[in-house]
């Protein structure tokens, strides 16, 4: 097991290292010429200012010199300067960070939570109506498009019931907390603010339920399979032999047991997540990643696109890794190299 | 202690093995759509890119989904989209998997260096989420359909890569493949003739079920303005119309039913197929 | 004489199906067993040995459909709700499975499970205590190291050790009653014999109660004091071990007995049954084994033969007079 961490985390760089190439180049065999929307159309036929830019922004070099720069500028972090903030993109993307991953963590909390439980009364109540009214809801969540889910809950639970505010991160009339960790959560709650709390945690509501909706349903159906699959094993008979109540067979023995592949399809689902979070972010005007790069494609704004893609790719891989570290974690037939084994 | 308990279907006796539910219930509503697509033309109330009555109307005997911003009809522009979107989802997939199957084939029948040399690229391509990977490549060479098509299948073609890959390795060393090689077949026939014909089901099934991703991620591209520009009626591009009146909710409840039903249609229409094509699988 | 530990009446065990159509697993079986005894219960796999046990803890699935009456030290259990019922459970009858790797939690250490069936029946023990009473449970099923061996997982321990861990958990809560399920199946032959000595031991030292269920009469010889031979889901022959192993009064045992090899016999005498036992939902009218029977007459495929004193045994054979006359001229030869 620790040969093979070590091997997971040896690759690490050269897969971080192919991300990004991979992104460098399919931006840049470009069809479209960014100097557009650097300087503005009108301005294309000037030539000292079309010179003046091409230098500025290093595109009079050839590919190889430019890749070799951008890797070069990496390195000390530096992913380049948006053509549309006219900031350095590693700044924006540090600032749009926390409301991304506040959102994605919310998501995956609430997804993991109500799938767990939806699977598990699924399994315990098999082929009933919990059952079906289960399986329905996690297919609607894994067809219907974030993007109209969004819209639909924006609708009826701020529109016509007006449960919940709209779309953003906070109450319009409020004042962001002073930034600590980006986390508006925290951050309210360090400044003591407690009305802030209360809004940011309402503002929350809708955008992760939309977005965790389709973690529930994915970890609903499999959490309901893995769950099915351990009932049958002896242990769970033992169980009930020791006199154990049904609900601590069920949550003390079963879900645990059941929660082993749970948990690769929860790192899985990761994946899901940060794509639903761009649209997500698009509807309920959630200044994170997903929206900067919205406006970093519609823009043309290639640092931006290439820095959020490279950051995307990354956030995948170090997902997959802590997945595996938390199996490795969770089963102990699976031993790391620190713990003696027999 | 196992009780045998018989199974009595009654009805399987009278129907076919393969018309299950999800297989033909998947098969009816894409069908549907389909026939729609061919001859919405010949019979739409409306005209899906003209003024249709007046501006934001909501549903009514006369607009069954209301009006838009524009006074166009939401309902015909909801019929006309799939002339969009599953055009689209036929080429991309098409073109994904005849790249991505041609490469998991060499690498996986090739082995050695070219096989790890593809593979690690297979790995980086996807690692990306596909919506970014399709913004940066979409937003590199220009907005429109047919540069998010060309996105699409970037993003598409290392999943049948891989799939195709480890399909061969599973059929590769058999009995009547090495009898092939053994009787002096040239590797390509020996791949071609003996291999390849082993390699489609599983494919295939994912092939149908991605038909719903890939017309998910256009009308998701569209939505952010990257993909179908206005004013064609394309669903992403209708509920990004949608999305800046979205207490009017009409407006984007057509085009979202539509995505809906077509990503639902292809999974069971997989599902079927997965059944019906490989029965040992779950 | 005292009330015996265990006692099952005309016991009947059902299934359903979603049909209707009832199919009955265990049809009038009667068991007795008394404190410091080993009873055996032999028979293959489907003749209704484990159901029977399963019904004595009410752990069967709740499809099937109980009938008689099971008494523990004299109370009634059928009818017994199922809160009433988990205070019986691993308190006043341990229970121990066939299969030592699939019988542990793999996620919990082997202490942890212990001290659980601990804390469930005494929830004013300490954690520590529990902790301190699996070590020593441990310790009584002679485990090398217990204090160590509690901290680690099942997947550490070997076969024989697992299944030392499964009784030293059926043993937690010191139960008047323990019910052996194919304690040895899943192990090795040498191993075998160990857990057997154990088993054995528990009962001279605590005076427990064992029902051994097996499909092996050579397990049984060792240890039980008597007998019983399941086939179709009905007892078929009992009576105390010597009795019967002297000179089998049914064919079925006879044939049993035939398949084990013996030291002392030249090896075409070692022969299995022909044939396998039939399913639950189809049992052959008349007697059950009359189909695989080589002393059949016509009368045992109308007649079901009643269970009924023979000699110093009782058997469900309409030719068991015979049987044993056979039995005891080939021991003689």
């Amino acid at each position: 097991m620790f040969a093979y961490v070590a091997k997971r985390l040896i690759a690490m760089p050269f897969l971080l290292l192919g991300v990004i190439t991979v992104a460098f180049l399919l931006t840049h065999f470009t069809a479209a010429d960014p100097l557009t929307s650097i300087i503005g159309e009108r301005q294309m036929n000037n030539p000292q200012v079309v010179q003046a830019a091409r230098e500025r922004w290093g595109l009079d070099q050839s590919l190889p010199e430019q890749y070799a720069i951008y890797l070069g500028n990496l390195v000390t972090g530096d992913f380049g300067t948006s053509f549309r903030t006219r900031q350095p993109v590693a700044h924006d993307l540090l600032l749009r960070l926390p409301a991304t991953l506040e959102l994605v963590i919310s998501a995956m909390l609430l997804g993991t939570f109500f799938g767990v439980t939806l699977g598990v009364l699924a399994a315990r109540f098999r082929d009933g109506m919990i059952d079906n009214l289960a399986r329905l809801f996690a297919l609607v969540g894994a067809s219907a498009p974030v993007f109209w889910s969004g819209l639909v809950v924006l609708f009826v639970f701020s529109v016509q019931l007006g449960w919940l505010p709209g779309p953003g991160r906070i109450d319009s009339r409020a004042v962001a907390p002073p930034f600590v960790t980006g986390f508006f959560t925290v951050d309210t709650l360090l400044a003591g603010d407690w009305a802030g709390f209360r809004s940011v945690l309402l503002h929350l509501i809708l955008p992760a339920s939309v977005l965790g909706w389709t973690v529930t349903g994915i970890v609903s159906r499999m959490v309901r399979a893995s769950m099915l699959d351990v009932l049958s094993q002896e242990y769970i008979l033992a169980a009930r032999a020791k006199g154990a109540s049904p609900v601590r067979v069920l949550l003390h023995h079963a879900l645990r047991n059941a929660m082993l592949p749970t948990l690769t399809i929860i790192g899985f689902s990761f994946a899901y997540l940060i794509t639903g979070a761009v649209l997500t972010e698009a509807i309920f005007a959630w200044p994170g990643i997903g929206s900067y790069a919205v406006a970093a494609a519609r823009g043309l704004d290639h640092p931006a696109i290439i820095g959020v893609t490279i950051v995307g790719g990354a956030a995948f891989l170090i997902s997959n890794l802590l997945t595996d570290l938390a199996y490795a974690f969770v089963d102990p037939r699976v031993k790391l190299g620190g713990r003696a084994g027999a | 202690m196992s009780v045998v308990v018989p199974t009595q279907r009654r009805w399987r006796s009278v129907v076919p093995a393969w018309a299950t539910l999800p297989l033909v219930g998947g098969g009816v509503i894409i069908l549907l759509w389909v026939i729609i697509g061919f001859t919405i033309p010949l019979w739409a109330p409306y005209d899906p890119v003209s003024l249709a009555g007046m501006r934001f109307q909501p549903p009514s005997a006369e607009h069954w989904l209301g009006t838009d911003a524009l006074g166009r009809d939401v309902f015909t522009r909801t019929l006309y989209g799939v002339r969009h979107s599953f055009p689209i989802a036929v080429v991309v997939i098409g073109c994904a998997l005849v790249i991505g199957c041609t490469v998991g084939a060499i690498a996986g029948y090739v082995g050695g260096l070219l096989d790890s040399v593809l593979m690690r690229l297979v790995d980086v391509t996807l690692s990306f989420p596909a919506i970014l990977l399709a913004m940066a490549v979409t937003a590199s060479l220009g907005p429109g359909l047919g540069n998010a098509a060309i996105a699409m299948v970037i993003v598409w073609w290392p999943i049948y890569a891989r799939l195709m890959r480890a399909q061969v390795l599973s059929v590769r060393n058999r009995e009547h493949v090495e009898a092939a090689v053994a009787s002096g077949a040239t590797r390509p026939r020996v791949l071609i003739k003996h291999i390849l014909p082993l390699c489609w089901s599983p494919i295939i099934v994912n092939a149908t079920m991605d038909f719903g991703q890939v017309v998910l991620l256009a009308a998701s591209l569209s939505f952010i303005g990257l993909g179908a520009v206005p004013p064609t009626p394309e669903w992403g591009q209708m509920i990004s119309d949608g999305a800046l009146q979205f207490y009017r909710w009409w407006i984007a409840l057509g085009p979202g039913l539509a995505i809906l039903t077509v990503v639902l249609a292809s999974n069971f229409l997989g599902d079927g197929l997965r059944d019906f094509l490989d029965p040992r699988a779950k | 004489m005292t009330a015996p530990l265990l006692q099952i009446e005309d016991l009947t065990v059902s299934f359903g199906n979603r049909s209707g159509a009832a199919f009955q697993a265990v049809s009038g079986v009667d068991l007795t067993v008394r404190a410091g005894e080993v009873q055996g219960i032999v028979g293959e796999s489907g003749s209704g040995k484990s159901v029977t046990m399963l019904a004595v803890m009410q752990l069967l699935s709740p499809s099937a459909a109980i009938a008689g009456s099971i008494k523990l030290d004299g109370q009634e259990l059928t009818g017994l709700s199922d809160r009433q019922m988990r205070k019986i459970r691993g308190a006043r009858i341990g229970y121990i499975f066939q299969d030592p790797m699939t019988a542990l939690n793999p996620l919990l250490t082997v202490g942890q499970q212990i001290s659980e069936a601990v804390r469930i029946h005494k929830p004013e023990a300490s954690r520590s205590e529990a902790k301190q009473r699996a070590v020593e449970l441990l310790r009584l099923v002679a485990i090398p190291m217990p204090e160590k061996r509690a901290e680690q997982y099942p997947h550490e321990f070997s076969g024989g050790m697992r299944q030392r861990a499964v009784i030293a958990m059926a043993m937690a809560n010191e139960p008047d009653l323990l019910i052996a399920d194919e304690p040895t199946t899943a192990l090795d032959v040498t191993i075998q014999a160990q857990i057997m000595e154990l088993l054995d031991r528990l009962r001279r030292e605590k005076g427990v109660g064992i029902v051994l269920v097996t499909h092996d009469l050579g397990v049984v010889a060792g240890v039980a004091k008597s007998l019983s031979i399941m086939y179709a889901g009905r007892i078929v022959e009992r009576g105390l071990v010597d009795d019967v192993f002297a000179a089998p009064h049914h064919p079925y045992t006879r044939g049993l007995l035939d398949s084990l090899p013996q030291m002392d016999q030249r090896v075409e005498r070692l022969r299995a049954i022909a044939g396998a036992p039939p399913p639950i939902s189809a049992r052959p009218s008349g007697c059950a084994f009359h189909p695989r029977c080589s002393y059949a007459i016509e009368r045992c495929l109308v007649e079901r033969p009643p269970l009924r004193p023979v000699g110093p045994v009782e058997a469900a054979c309409h030719r068991a007079e015979h049987v044993a006359a056979e039995s005891r001229a080939r021991q003689d030869a």
